[in-house]
């Protein structure tokens, strides 16, 4: 193929030139401060001469890698093999989730927090954008909804985490359908600039309510969960865990308590999303998300299936965010910005919109891999990006692509209805 | 015969645009009615404003003795109304089988469980394909598809947009056979949007021709078939 190979050294080409322009002056002239305070350009080369070589060998392997010879494609069956396979990558996953904080250390179980609550927030979101097809770009604005619930509940009527959890997730369930119904005729770019707006809306809202949200100063103090009435201190009083059990006391148990707390939240988000996909609520998710005019034909109320669809998403945002806040005792509008929107719905994209298992492995390697490269402090998110664009270009439809069937009917011809309402199979 | 399905006067427009103007068309139960008309005429329109998108602005939809239009769609397809859209629409990346349930949305799974078999007995091929996804089925398979998903419902009327869409002349036969088929044994109502008019008048009992969103004639389909001004205008020409 040397025409295609003359073509991708001429993309290679101006994608480097490209990257000169921009780094040329950005990153190979910068000034510094000389004696007596005067401004001088040091200039770089050697730098800009790499980020370029860079960009021309990954824009040309990239390319040849998207023109090599395709393979003819499978038959597509909705079934595929790989089915085994995930099932088995989720059990193996899910045992090491499980034992974490007995092999982990300290912070080891902190950044298994932080994985879990992503993992959470993808299963969340990926309600609505994977199985509804309703991209919402703002979908921390639930999160934040459920953190401040339960910081100005506990602050105003001193109610505790389990009390409040279930009423963050009903609150972020309002917001959910109040968003919902102006967008109920929008689709896609313009669904998306709504959601994101409405993002916007929701944390300048908290930044400028200072009489309610304290503002930028957020709202500190928050209690800790209790694990039924047990706190968990740095002493060994009577009232608390360490006490109760005789243990040593150790903080390191309110990490592995709040691990586990995060973790059955997730695994609730996964439960309710699994059964649902099977329930006939969740197929008209997914036929909503495939031809909405379709659905109308079929006498689906698209109106309802869509609200419910956000409502849900919604619900386990505001759990999320209900558990953000017990763990940080902390929250100010700053932890609610439109990154968190857009690290959530890259952690479901790159999943591969709809898989459970793709969501959780997507969050592993983004977050837990963010951590992991927090010493080169300033690369990150560069390493984070370049990772996006890798993936997408070797893997165009996310790390677990595939849609498995919420039903099938095995090898009998059997079709029986206790099959259908519960898509056993 | 008792009508089931009667437009009294239906306009319907999109935005300023007026599509239908003032229809009236009466299906009786048991019938195979069918519409024809050129490109734009106004037939997909007129289905779907059955359906109640979009809403028909004047006039009356009597549907087994009920004034439906200003009824919301999903209410109207509750009444045992379905419709196979024009374009088939099948959700292409569910199965085969997700797709035949997704047409008995809201109905009991033991009924839903006895007219699939049935669908599958009239679409073998369905079956066969049953874990497949849809996306990835022949075109005649999806339309097959489309009027088994259709039929998931039990309908007592079928409203059709062009079944026979770029299909092979063998492939469209069987499909307008397993139509008269249905209406023969099961006595469905059948209202048919055709660009195929030779074979459609010859199926149908009855037929409308549809001329810029107006009906400007009616006739049993024999009759309309031996029109000179019929044949000149959508049977010459390639069919
Ligand atoms: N959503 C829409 N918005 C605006 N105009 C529309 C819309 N749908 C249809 N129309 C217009 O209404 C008229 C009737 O369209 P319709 O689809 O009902 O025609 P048809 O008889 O089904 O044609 P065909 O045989 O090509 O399917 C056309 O002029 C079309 O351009
Ligand atoms: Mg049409």
């Amino acid at each position: 193929m040397p025409g295609t190979m003359r073509d991708a050294l001429k993309d290679a080409a101006i994608s480097a030139l490209i990257a000169f322009g921009l780094f040329g002056a950005m990153v190979g002239l910068p000034t510094v401060t000389g004696p007596g305070g005067k401004l001088s350009l040091d200039p770089q080369p050697l730098t800009v001469a790499i980020i370029v070589a860079v960009v021309f060998v990954g824009r040309l392997g990239m390319l040849l890698w998207q023109g090599r010879p395709k393979a003819p494609p499978k038959p597509i069956s909705a079934a595929p093999s790989r089915f085994q396979f995930a099932r088995i990558a989720g059990v193996v996953l899910l045992a090491v989730a499980a034992t974490l904080p007995i092999y982990g250390g300290r912070y080891m179980i902190d950044n298994g927090v932080l994985v879990m609550t992503y993992v959470m927030l993808g299963w969340g979101l990926n309600i609505v954008v994977g199985l509804a097809g309703l991209l919402d770009l703002g979908y921390v604005a639930f999160y934040a909804v459920g953190a401040y619930s339960y910081a100005l509940l506990s602050q105003d009527f001193g109610w505790g985490f389990w009390t409040c959890l279930p009423l963050a997730g009903i609150l972020a369930a309002f917001w959910g359908i109040l968003l919902g119904f102006p967008v109920l005729r929008l689709r896609g770019d313009y669904l998306a600039i709504v959601t994101l707006a409405f993002g916007e809306i929701i944390r300048i809202v908290l930044l400028n309510w200072t009489s309610l949200t304290g503002g930028p100063n957020g709202i500190s103090g928050i209690p800790r969960p209790t694990l039924f009435g047990l706190k968990f201190t740095n002493t060994d009083d009577p009232g608390t865990f360490a006490g109760f059990f005789g243990l040593e006391p150790s903080l390191t148990h309110r990490a592995a308590f709040l691990y586990y707390v995060i973790f059955a939240l997730a695994l609730l988000t996964n439960w309710v999303s699994t059964r649902l996909r099977r329930l006939p609520l969740g197929r008209a998710w997914e036929a909503l998300r495939e031809d909405e005019i379709a659905c109308r034909a079929l006498g689906i109320n698209v109106t309802v299936t869509k609200l419910t669809a956000f409502a849900i998403g919604a619900a386990f945002g505001g759990f999320a965010g209900a558990f953000f806040a017990t763990r940080q005792a902390f929250v100010s509008p700053e932890s609610f910005t439109f990154i968190e929107s857009a690290i959530v719905l890259a952690v479901v994209v790159l999943g591969g919109l709809g898989s459970q298992l793709g969501v959780a492995l997507a969050a592993l390697v983004m977050i837990g891999g963010g951590e992991v490269f927090r010493d080169f402090n300033e690369y990150r998110m560069l390493i984070f990006g370049v990772a996006l664009v890798v993936v997408m270009v070797v893997r165009p439809r996310g790390l677990v692509s595939g849609r498995t069937p919420s039903v099938t009917l095995g090898k009998g011809v059997h079709i029986g209805a206790d099959m259908m309402s519960q898509g056993h199979g | 015969m008792s009508a089931l399905l009667e437009l009294q006067g239906v306009t319907a427009f999109y935005g300023a645009i007026q599509a239908l103007k003032g229809i009236d068309l009466t299906v009786n139960e048991g019938e195979i009615v069918t519409l024809i008309g050129a490109n734009g005429a106004g037939k997909s329109t007129l289905m779907m404003t059955i359906c109640g998108t979009p809403r028909a602005r004047d006039g009356r939809i009597v549907y087994d003795g009920v004034d439906i239009h200003a009824m919301p769609t999903h209410e109207i397809m509750r009444r045992r109304i379905a419709q196979s859209p024009e374009g088939r629409r099948i959700f292409a990346r569910m199965s085969v089988y997700e797709n035949l349930l997704m047409g008995a949305y809201g109905r009991e799974p033991a009924e839903a469980t006895e007219t699939m078999a049935q669908v599958f007995t009239m679409f073998p091929r369905l079956q066969e394909r049953r874990d497949q996804r849809g996306g990835t089925l022949s075109g005649g398979e999806q339309q097959m598809l489309a009027i088994g998903r259709a039929l998931m419902s039990r309908p007592r009327l079928l409203l059709l947009d062009e079944p026979s869409l770029g299909l092979a002349p063998l492939v469209s036969k069987a499909i307008f056979a397993a139509i008269k088929e249905l209406n023969r044994t099961t006595g469905l109502t059948v209202l048919l949007v055709e660009q195929n008019a030779i074979q459609a008048l010859k199926l149908a009992h009855r037929g409308y021709v549809l001329v810029n969103g107006a009906i400007t004639m009616q006739g049993s389909g024999a009759e309309l078939l031996a029109r000179p001004e019929i044949r000149a205008a959508y049977l010459e020409g390639g069919h």
